[in-house]
């Protein structure tokens, strides 16, 4: 009797195991090394203008979201509308981060679907990219008016999404906590 | 007949074609180990289960050109596993490094070892015990 029931506790652990994964969402999502540390410094020629830049120095002291996207991307396509109406709504500056495009299929992207961005950073051969650590866009990231990254969402942006993870961290008013 | 060595020998022709980085990186024979060594234990994030020398994604190449730069900066292999670590995290690494949060990973096969270690040291202890004629006994 005593083996059947530690075989029964071992099957419930087992399959608890197997809930947990089931559950736990997508399996290739890395959590950020990021949130709750400063976010990486960057200057990037902006996408519009080579001659000017868009950085770490133009998105202090307010709550930012730097917007990781691509014209090759799929998702960001579905992702764009969202973001219109966010740079509509008003709460947020948009910071964007043209990551691995071209300038021509950017500027094309921005005038057919809208320009949601404060500015965006042209960073052709992703070294940007790559202090940030992404490693597909969409990506996103909040970052607080003293340069810390609170969240960072990987894949496209929704309302939901918007309000379920990223305003409860903006509710102080601008400080990290 | 023909056709199909035609074939065969354009098949044959143009792997190198789908080759990654071909050319040397470094001509010292030195730098060139580390880096060929460090490439092949950094994971590829966007194409998990790749390390970066077998995949051609440009995140993979990207990387591999960092690793480049820092290399022929004189940065030490550590320095350059802390400059992937701090921005992708320590599953960057396919061999990741001891410390507090990789601990489990690194002493659970010891520990496994030594619980079916002990697991058997109880059966054969108790089978021992038993006399021999008594196959006709019910365990338990």
């Amino acid at each position: 009797m005593a083996r059947y029931i530690a075989l029964l506790v071992a099957a419930v652990i087992l399959l608890g195991f197997l809930w947990f994964g089931l559950l736990r969402g997508d399996p290739r999502a890395l959590p950020s090394p990021y949130i709750g540390k400063p976010a990486p410094l960057f200057v990037l020629p902006t996408l519009k203008d080579q001659s000017k830049t868009v950085g770490s120095a133009d998105m202090a002291g307010k709550f930012t979201l730097v917007n990781v996207w691509a014209t090759w991307c799929v998702q960001c396509r579905a992702e764009h509308q969202f973001l219109m109406d966010l740079a509509a709504e008003g709460s947020i500056p948009i910071y964007g981060i043209n990551w691995r495009d071209t300038r021509p299929e950017a500027l094309r992207w921005l005038q057919q679907l809208g320009d949601p961005y404060v500015a965006s950073g042209f960073d052709a051969d992703g070294v940007v990219g790559i202090d940030w650590g992404v490693y597909g866009a969409p990506e996103s990231f909040l970052v607080s008016a003293d340069g810390v990254v609170l969240f960072k969402q990987l894949g496209p942006l929704s309302w939901d999404i918007w309000e379920r993870d990223f305003v409860p961290l903006m509710a102080d008013g601008g400080a990290s906590q | 007949m023909k056709r199909f060595l035609i074939v065969m020998a354009a098949v044959l022709f143009t792997a190198p074609a789908f080759a990654i980085d071909t050319s040397k990186a470094f001509d010292d024979p030195e730098l060139q180990a580390r880096y060929d060594k460090l490439i092949s234990e950094v994971r590829c994030l966007k194409c998990q289960n790749q390390s970066i020398k077998d995949s051609n994604v440009f995140l993979a190449s990207d990387l591999r050109r960092e690793i480049r730069r820092l290399i022929s900066e004189g940065k030490t292999d550590a320095e350059i596993v802390d400059f992937l670590v701090t921005r992708y995290g320590e599953f960057a690494l396919y061999r990741p490094r001891a410390s507090g949060k990789t601990l489990v990973l690194w002493i659970a096969p010891f520990l496994l070892v030594l619980l079916g270690g002990f697991a058997m040291f109880r059966v054969v202890r108790h089978r021992m015990s038993l006399s021999i004629d008594d196959e006709t006994v019910k365990e338990g």
